[in-house]
């Protein structure tokens, strides 16, 4: 049974904010979203060029050689604006948390074998500086991008970067009963072992690109396109195999992380290539090159992961990416 | 065998320190190329000690927790018509020109603090300038969502951001923040964080969310509630960041120093909106602004400083001219909103009698003297039909972008205070010394400067008339001139039947 409740009912005026209004159309409500994340940004009547960059106006389309007509464009298919964002990650460390505190409290690494456990502090705990060079490039997207839809994207993800570089630093703590052993060591291997210095070098020129677009490119469409799935994906794969279930729990969040994240690297890859000609080839060339130093950079990792099969699990990966990025108009 | 025991700090210490690494492939100064064109001298940046110790985890669910409460208080103030509990829908103003004014601002911190948090080179200040980048994002967001409901019942919410960037009176928020996002990263947070936030936010917040609370506007003082925590970790970051320059070295005393007058200055010119907001615009005032500015500044501000003299840094200057203003500047400023109200989007009415008693016991010195008999004559014009808004624009101040309507307080309150001073064969006018100052140390930024009469004068604003200026910036004619009249107050006075505003009427 349907109880009425009698309420006042107050036509209003409008429906929603002029700028939706115009995009969406005036019959229903904009959601949630689309109020927090459109047109927010200042387009015009700058009052002064930054003294760090005089060649450009505090916000300005020209820091990349992408064009669009319209920066507002791309939508992003998860709708995340601050409130569902942050919700859905609470909930995902509420697991993440209870994950790591079971391993912790039933010492499962205890019976995780040793070469398991060698093969978690060799290829898995030095990604946390990886993930650190990703909250800074997302960082830096976040500075350099042009609009507020973008602007919250990469904020959002820097974010998660940041959270994934602490997590990947817990399973090296908890691995070694919070000793700093491994976190140490995974530190001079990165700076100084011979099968992580080609990516290491790839990421500190990642650091120094000029166009936030293509960095978005190399970043989040290319490395990530890589590493996640070869590590977090087939390589827990691999270690669950070898009686290392007990990491999988671990790297979970990373995991489902990019599984979600694709949804929108996709969407925008696509309407960034459907825009023109130019826009499809200059992505296209980005994917190119970026694909072409990464996947070298990645393979000495991939060998240390898989042995001589991880020639083919890159290679396997490599191809998933350039099939996904083709199907969204990226010439590969 | 357990684990080790880790206490929280060198818990904390390990999951936000020693990820980052002294580039070998590319030279740390092309890495971090912006933090040290200023001249502050950063001699270790493991120093940094941050300001609140909160990981991603921990920050995910806090945060979650806080969206929760406040979007069910949202929604079931939209679904209770919740804007029918106002005292009264002319204090809506307030709230136009907080989203109009105030939320862009939240905007700019954001992408000013994500510059910070990719561009500083210690690890620690990244991530407090980080986590201030999404609070930022946040507060802008969550402020759109609480006022949308009201958007859908009131005019002059309708489009915020086209207007901040073009609108004669929100050229100077948006000059602020853009002062701020031009300049380096340490001046960039030493306005931000400390003149701002630190020194001043409480001017701001209290104001407007104790305004909203006597108001009985729920939504608002929920956001307000919800945005408090946030704005106790930026005010820390703010204090730190002055602590770590001035410990870091010695050479960076003066430095600070110029940017604290700097900016301590810039953010009170733009506090002479809430000034007028919290005096006039309010139905109910919590404190007027003299209270505020008695409390806020002159006594904690005067704590801060004395404490901070430690380092050798001394109150910001000007300080005692702006306590002087204290009497002034609310009753000046919204005399140019009353007198341009067609101009304005959001309502103007003058104060009603109660109002004005109010005024009288608020501001005993100045009040009755010099600014009732203002009011008091443009309400008997109004009565006799007589009253009409200014023609003309007014002359704004080259750096603040206020017009020149603030006076000699100390010598002469009837006379304008103008200052003048030329640069490359130009002249340019500022309304105090404070102003003037900022001018003639940075020029060729200041020259640089949007003045939004100029720009109508130059045709660069939809054309010529004032008609024409206001299509282009969107205010349609619901939105703008006396709340009397309006289609605000004619729906409020549906919903509500009498109301204050008219019985003064």
């Amino acid at each position: 049974m349907s109880i009425e409740i009698s309420a006042k009912s107050i036509q209003p005026i409008r429906l929603s904010y002029g700028n939706l209004e115009e995009r969406f159309g005036n019959k229903k409500p904009a959601s949630r979203y689309q109020e927090a994340v459109y047109d927010v940004q200042p387009t015009a009547n700058f009052q002064f060029r930054p003294i760090w960059d005089k060649n450009h106006e505090i916000y300005d389309k020209k820091r990349t050689a992408i064009v669009m007509e319209d920066w507002y464009s791309f939508a992003d298919p998860r709708q995340y604006y601050y409130g569902t964002y942050n919700i859905t990650r609470s909930k995902q460390q509420d697991v993440a948390e209870h994950n790591f505190s079971f391993v912790d409290k039933r010492d499962l690494f205890d019976s995780v074998p040793d070469a398991v456990k060698q093969q978690v502090r060799d290829i898995l705990v030095p990604l946390r500086h990886v993930e650190w060079a990703a909250n800074m490039n997302n960082c830096q997207i976040t500075d350099e991008c042009y609009g507020s839809n973008f602007s919250s994207l990469a904020m959002f993800n820097a974010m998660d970067r940041l959270g994934m570089a602490q997590y990947v630093t817990r399973i090296g703590l908890l691995i070694d009963k919070n000793e700093e052993t491994s976190i140490d060591a995974a530190k001079i291997a990165w700076m100084e072992a011979p099968e992580w210095q080609e990516l290491r070098h790839a990421i500190e020129d990642m650091f120094v690109l000029d166009d936030w677009f293509e960095l978005m490119v190399a970043q989040n469409f290319v490395l990530d396109g890589l590493i996640f799935p070869l590590i977090y994906n087939r390589f827990e794969k691999k270690l669950t195999k070898e009686g290392g279930a007990t990491v999988a729990m671990l790297t979970e969040f990373m995991d489902d992380w990019y599984a979600e994240t694709v949804r929108w690297s996709n969407a925008l890859a696509k309407v960034t290539v459907k825009e023109s000609d130019a826009n499809k080839t200059l992505v296209s060339e980005w994917v190119a090159k970026w694909t072409s130093r990464l996947t070298a950079a990645v393979e000495p990792i991939a060998l240390k992961a898989f042995g001589a099969e991880g020639i083919n699990e890159l290679a396997e990966v490599k191809q998933e990416l350039l099939t996904r990025l083709g199907k969204q108009g990226v010439t590969v | 065998m357990p684990s080790k025991k880790l206490n929280l700090r060198k818990r904390y210490e390990l999951l936000t320190r020693g990820m980052g690494w002294e580039t070998t492939h590319q030279k740390m100064d092309d890495v971090f190329p912006y933090d040290t064109f200023e001249g502050i001298k950063i001699t270790d940046w493991d120093k940094w000690e941050d300001p609140f110790r909160l990981t991603m985890d921990a920050y995910w669910k806090f945060q979650a927790e806080k969206e929760r409460k406040l979007y069910a208080v949202i929604d079931s103030f939209a679904q209770n018509n919740g804007q029918t509990n106002l005292a009264d829908a002319s204090y809506l103003s307030a709230i136009k020109l907080f989203i109009t004014g105030v939320t862009p601002i939240e905007y700019a911190a954001h992408r000013g603090f994500a510059h910070l948090g990719r561009h500083f080179r210690g690890d620690g200040a990244r991530i407090a300038c980080q986590m201030q980048a999404i609070d930022e994002l946040r507060h802008q967001q969550t402020q759109v969502h609480t006022i949308s409901h009201y958007n859908k019942h009131f005019d002059g919410l309708h489009d915020p951001f086209h207007q901040f960037d073009r609108v004669w009176y929100l050229s100077v928020p948006k000059a602020f923040s853009e002062d701020a996002l031009s300049a380096g990263p340490f001046e960039f947070i030493t306005s931000i964080s400390f003149a701002f936030e630190y020194v001043l936010t409480n001017l701001l917040f209290v104001p407007f969310m104790s305004g909203a609370a006597y108001n009985g506007d729920m939504a608002t003082v929920t956001f307000g509630f919800s945005a408090q925590s946030d704005e106790s970790r930026h005010m820390t970051l703010g204090l730190e960041i002055i602590k770590f320059m001035l410990e870091q070295h010695e050479d960076n005393l003066p430095i600070v120093q110029r940017w604290m007058d700097k900016h301590f200055w810039r953010a009170y010119r733009l506090l002479a909106l809430v000034a007028t907001m919290q005096d006039y615009m309010l139905t109910n005032s919590p404190m007027s602004w003299k209270e505020a500015w008695d409390v806020y500044f002159v006594e904690n501000g005067g704590a801060l400083f004395e404490d901070l003299s430690r380092y050798g840094l001394r109150m910001p200057k000007y300080h005692e001219l702006a306590t002087a203003e204290a009497d002034h500047i609310s009753h000046q400023v919204w005399s140019v909103f009353c007198s341009l109200g067609n101009a304005t989007g959001f309502h103007t009415f003058l104060p009603t009698e109660e109002k004005m008693a109010w005024l009288s016991e608020k501001y005993p010195d100045t009040f009755d003297k010099y600014y009732r008999p203002r009011f008091e004559y443009w309400a008997k014009q109004q009565a006799e039909g007589t009253f009409e808004f200014q023609k003309g624009l007014p002359q704004l101040c080259q750096v603040c972008q206020v017009p020149m309507v603030f006076t000699e307080v100390q010598t002469d309150p009837m006379q304008i205070s103008y200052r003048v001073t030329e640069h490359g064969g130009d002249k340019y006018h500022f309304c105090s010394d404070g102003c003037k100052d900022i001018f003639e140390y940075e020029p060729e930024k200041y020259v640089q400067a949007w003045l939004p009469v100029h720009q109508i004068y130059q045709g660069n604003c939809g054309g010529a008339t004032i008609p024409e200026v206001l299509e282009w910036y969107k205010f349609s004619p619901d939105d703008t001139g006396d709340y009397i009249g309006s289609r605000d107050h004619a729906r409020w006075q549906e919903w509500k039947g009498t109301d204050a505003m008219v019985k003064q009427a």
